[in-house]
């Protein structure tokens, strides 16, 4: 069920990652605060085209405009990954999937026992025979981060932006000093989301791309068929 | 692979057939309490949904916030604006005397009103955040009369559901379900920040509703159509936002 989860959720975050990189160019501008336009000053602006002509980008020409079926996927995504990601956190404290797999032990947690495994992943050393089966610390440590840290915090700054959601929950905008501060902050968790995917995607091929594959998809780990479902 | 026994079989059919009723009267209720948006069809009808009925369950109530006049957006905002048509620019020439708000459908007294008129009802000022689709965003201040009261005055019949909204731009339509018609901030806007509404923000009068993005906001408008069916308008998908790839409910 973990691995149902994981590739519904990949397919998502695909679709969030081209839809919201569509919504993104209709105005590369950032802004802190409440409110932002091309009057008022930016917090920063990124060095690409626009795809909406009112944005002055110091570029001749504007970039294809598909800002209304990458809207209406960016939500519809969401909605998937969030109802996904319910049923996994349900799930996963149920079947206690998080405190086996993915919570690091006392020992674990030592400095010894981190500097040993930021060693062994600085001098690319391959995994031992323990973590064929099971994750390591840091890799516990990274997945726990993204699950309970930014996937609240990209939905939250996501859910920000919504001019209901502000309305009845007005809190969920303040806490961030404002919904163009939300809008940055979306911005930034995404960002550190697709850093995270790139380094997952490393790892996996450092660490044997066939065989994690195949764990994934199958749930065995070298035909040993330790049930990690 | 294991084999499909009976009993898996019997058991798949009966829980198959009890999710698609289940369905099937979810559906049903969903439409009698208006958790149906009119663009719920298609490839995306689904999130469309489940954001449209999430969202009325949660905030049908809620209030905007309000801000001080300290963070109205400076310099104000001020759109391109596009080349009116001639329709516009010849009451743009009579100072717009001669503008004038229809009221049909569904009402018990289909009315015109002047700007004057409009002007003569209760006034209300609010401070409130303007977000567009695109990303960016200014607060101002927005003068005008509740659409509400403009309803109280021309008799909604109880089966209306939805005011349609028509620009003097013929392609520029909306609508908003009664929830946000009846919302205390919901107005047809005539001011912004104490002057009067400016071309390039929809003056002489545009609908604005805060707890939407800005595309719901048509401006220039001209005519209110009180309506059980939005079938009947355009494509049936409730405004031209969905005829254009856009959402017809923009509160996401």
């Amino acid at each position: 069920m973990v691995r149902v989860t994981h590739w519904i959720t990949t397919l998502c975050f695909f679709a969030l990652l081209l839809s919201g990189v569509e919504i993104l160019i209709s105005h590369p501008r950032f802004y802190w605060g409440e409110a932002g336009n091309v009057l008022t000053p930016a917090l920063f602006v990124l060095p690409i085209p626009a795809s909406r002509s009112t944005v002055p980008t110091g570029y001749g020409y504007v970039l294809p405009d598909q800002n209304g079926w990458s809207r209406y996927l960016h939500f519809q995504a969401a909605w998937a990954a969030v109802l996904t990601g319910l049923f996994y956190a349900f799930y996963g404290l149920f079947t206690r999937h998080f405190r086996r797999n993915l919570l690091p032990s006392r020992r674990d947690l030592s400095w010894r026992s981190l500097s040993g495994s930021i060693a062994n992943h600085v001098r690319f050393k391959r995994p031992g025979d323990g973590e064929d089966r099971s994750y390591n610390v840091l890799q516990r440590l990274s997945y726990l981060l993204v699950i309970f840290v930014l996937f609240p915090l990209v939905i939250w700054t996501g859910l920000a932006m919504s001019p209901a959601v502000a309305s009845a929950f007005p809190f969920a905008v303040t806490a961030f000093g404002g919904q163009q501060s939300a809008r940055t902050l979306h911005f930034f968790v995404s960002i550190f989301l697709v850093l995270f995917l790139l380094v997952h995607i490393v790892m996996i091929f450092l660490a044997g791309f066939r065989n994690r594959m195949r764990a994934m998809i199958t749930g065995g780990a070298r035909g040993q068929g330790e049930e990690h479902a | 692979m294991s084999k499909l026994s009976r009993r898996r079989l019997l058991k798949t059919g009966l829980a198959a057939t009890a999710g698609a009723s289940g369905l099937v009267v979810a559906a049903e209720l969903a439409d009698r309490f208006g958790l149906i948006p009119p663009d719920h069809g298609g490839l995306y009808g689904a999130g469309e949904t489940l954001t449209y009925a999430s969202q009325r369950l949660l905030t049908r109530h809620s209030l905007a916030r309000e801000f001080s006049r300290s963070q109205i957006s400076k310099p104000p905002f001020a759109n391109d604006t596009a080349p009116m048509n001639a329709a516009y620019k010849r009451l743009q020439a009579g100072g717009f005397t001669d503008w004038r708000l229809g009221v049909d459908g569904m009402v018990s007294r289909p009315s015109l009103f002047s700007l004057a008129e409009l002007k003569s009802y209760p006034v209300r000022s609010q401070i409130t955040h303007l977000a567009c689709e695109e990303g960016w965003s200014y607060i101002a201040e927005w003068t005008g009369v509740t659409l509400s009261h403009v309803l109280d005055a021309v008799g909604v019949h109880p089966q209306a559901r939805y005011v349609v909204y028509r620009s003097i731009e013929p392609d520029w339509w909306d609508s908003i379900d009664m929830a946000d018609a009846l919302h205390p901030q919901t107005l047809i806007a005539y001011g912004m920040n104490g002057a009067e509404l400016p071309v390039g923000n929809g003056g002489p009068l545009r609908m604005r509703l805060p707890r939407q993005l800005g595309y719901k906001s048509v401006k220039y408008i001209t005519r209110l159509t009180l309506t059980d069916n939005l079938k009947r308008f355009g494509k049936g998908l409730g405004s031209a936002s969905p005829e254009g790839g856009y959402a017809w409910y923009a509160g996401i």
